[in-house]
């Protein structure tokens, strides 16, 4: 189901003294995946707790299906939205099965008994994130990756349409990155769930969303395909950093190489990419290494 | 049966399975209860038989047993099970709402401020009886209030609320101190009482404040039950599975001070037993399910035992303040040395 529409308008938020959002327009594609990246400090998670109703607006809408998600009661937005925190809390002893069961907090009333319906939804969350076979232990023993996959099939088990994600790969090696982005999206294929992440890494964004969203000091710098906002120039405001975009041999989508003060060679304009495999030479001998 | 179904089941199974287990340590708990409820009615220092101790609960006159079951024995149990209960399940509440045991009302001067204000009310306002109690409930809400506060900022964190809560502990212990070396010395005795919980010289009518504290407050906090175990898993992914994370907040605290500080006014507060009592469940039952109703029963058994303890197995005779606050002090320290290793929660 792609159906549910989400929009942000004039949006300004931030935390007690400090302005964070300053005015800031999206509107979120429906049943695609979109990435949300920017320098630290710039209002990523601030936009994804506001698009969450984590954190009240000061200004603008947050419009699910067009109406403000303050208006909807948080039980029936959470059947529709659903968010996994930068950092959840695991309670010391749950098990895996427990704690995705959770996620049918916003199914069940105050009266109505567990159905088996609420156990089909948690039997494909443990599925669709290959952790059925941990079902029986303790969330506190597992692996940061599988921890991870834990946490996503509660928010599968809460079979929301929309789902936000703020870092869904911080603390993990390479490898369980690349595997929480594949299940991510899977999860969008086949049920073509819209997901909105904030990530760090520019150019596992860049290959795995549909759209970028840049961000800059509370505002929106940049929004499109990943072609379209992985450039040479945004990467330099949004960042202040200078780099080189080249195709990713593999899917094609642009890479950024960073451009530090060492070991570089003089930046060339206009000069194609170099082939991966070829091991760039060495023009000038850095003065000393700087690894701070 | 598909293999899809055949998973479905294997996951239906295993919650079932779960929760008989649960279910099963609640029995045994309430059974426990029970049991020692009994013995306290049949021994204290003499023994009544259990046909005896049945027909003075129903009412008949039993030479020899109707005073000491009906009038010592029967009050001053039915009060250690309505106050532990009460006692256990603030408790809980508190602990379970800032994942943190030492968040307990005991540690962070919510049963403080309650007995602050008894002792004030006794000696400096000169006042007794029910309108002592009274006092006491409204500074415990008051604590609460002003705890809340002081800590909010952006919201509440668990660890502030309890640093700052540990400091107006220290605050009223010493205004309590200061108000007894005022104290002219008949009103003494009476203010003692509210700084060491104690049965002694229960009466059946106390226990009415007691039960209405169950039934409102209680119940609101068993109302709020599901919300509360969603507040584990942290205050964003709570609000994000659709809990109003400021409202629960706001209504354990109300209720849980309410069961806390009522059951302070009739008893005194009884040490550490809101401290002990979810922990203890929390390893009796394990971590699936709220924790309320066997955090309850708990704080039921610890204050009838340590009643008991206190009156019969110890050498002398303790009020059950004492009796359990020796429990709870080790595990105190321990919890502390175990928080500064691992930084870990309830």
């Amino acid at each position: 189901m792609t159906g549910h529409s989400l929009t942000i308008q004039a949006l300004a938020a931030g935390y007690s003294d400090r302005l964070v959002l300053k005015g800031l327009d999206l509107q979120v594609p429906p049943g695609k995946i979109t990435a949300i990246v920017g320098a630290n400090a710039c209002g990523k998670s601030t936009l994804l707790r506001t698009m969450s109703r984590l954190l009240a607006p000061r200004a603008g809408h947050v419009l699910l299906d067009g109406k403000s998600i303050h208006a909807i009661p948080p039980r029936q937005l959470a059947r529709t939205l659903g968010l996994l925190p930068q950092s959840p809390i695991a309670p010391e002893g749950i098990t895996v099965a427990d704690l995705v069961s959770r996620g049918r907090h916003p199914h069940q009333g105050l009266l109505s008994r567990w159905t088996k319906l609420d156990d089909e939804a948690v039997t494909a969350a443990l599925e669709a994130t290959k952790t059925f076979e941990l079902a029986d232990r303790p969330v506190d023993e597992l692996s940061g990756g599988q921890r991870q996959r834990v946490w996503i099939a509660m928010a599968l088990a809460q079979q929301t349409d929309l789902l936000l994600l703020d870092e869904p790969t911080t603390f993990l090696d390479i490898s369980h990155q690349v595997e929480v982005l594949d299940l991510l999206t899977d999860l969008n294929y086949a049920r073509g769930t819209t997901i909105v992440m904030v990530l760090h890494d520019l150019n596992l964004a860049a290959r795995y969303a549909d759209h970028l969203v840049a961000m800059a000091d509370g505002k929106l710098h940049a929004f499109g395909t990943p072609e379209e906002v992985l450039t040479e120039e945004h990467v330099r405001h949004v960042f202040g950093l200078d780099s080189r975009i080249i195709a990713d041999p593999t899917s094609g989508r642009p890479i950024m190489l960073p451009i530090g003060r060492h070991r570089t060679k003089p930046h060339q304009p206009g000069a194609s990419a170099l082939p991966l495999h070829c091991a760039p030479t060495r023009i000038q001998t850095p003065v000393k290494e700087d690894q701070s | 049966m598909t293999a899809a179904a055949f998973s479905v089941e294997t996951i239906r199974f295993a919650r079932r399975t779960r929760e008989q287990r649960r279910h099963r340590v609640i029995a045994a708990i309430a059974a426990l209860l029970f049991a020692l409820f009994i013995l306290t009615l049949c021994l204290g220092q003499s023994f009544t038989s259990p046909g005896d101790v049945l027909r003075v609960l129903l009412g008949e006159e039993v030479p020899g047993a109707s005073f000491t079951v009906g009038q010592l024995r029967l009050p001053r149990a039915v009060l250690s099970v309505l106050a532990g209960l009460c006692f256990g399940m603030g408790g809980a509440a508190f602990q379970i709402m800032l994942r943190n045991p030492l968040a307990s009302p005991d540690i962070i001067g919510i049963s403080l401020g309650a007995s602050a204000a008894a002792v004030f009310a006794i000696v400096v306002l000169s006042l007794n009886g029910p309108i002592v109690s009274i006092f006491a409930v409204i500074a415990g809400l008051l604590v609460a209030l002003l705890i809340y506060g002081l800590a909010f900022r952006n919201g509440v964190a668990g660890t502030r609320f309890i640093l700052v809560g540990i400091g107006v502990a220290a605050m009223l212990q010493s205004m309590i101190a200061y108000t007894l070396s005022q104290a002219p010395a008949w009103t003494m005795q009476e203010a003692i009482r509210w700084l060491t919980g104690s049965v002694n010289g229960a009466q059946l009518e106390q226990s009415a404040p007691l039960l209405f504290a169950l039934l409102v407050f209680g119940g609101l906090l068993l109302i709020c039950s599901r919300d509360l175990e969603a507040l584990r898993l942290g205050d964003d992914t709570a609000a994000a599975l659709g809990t109003n994370v400021g409202r629960t907040r706001m209504l354990v605290i109300l209720a849980a001070v309410g069961t806390i500080a009522v059951a302070t006014a009739v008893t005194g507060p009884i040490a550490f037993v809101a401290f002990l009592s979810g922990p203890i469940a929390a390893r009796l039952v394990g971590h699936n399910g709220s924790l309320l109703v066997p955090a309850a029963l708990v704080g039921a058994l610890l204050v009838l035992a340590g009643d008991y303890c206190g009156q019969f197995v110890l050498p002398g005779r303790y009020p059950v303040g004492v009796v359990t606050g020796a429990l709870g002090a080790p595990y105190l320290i321990y919890l502390i040395v175990r928080a500064n290793r691992s930084g870990s929660s309830l």
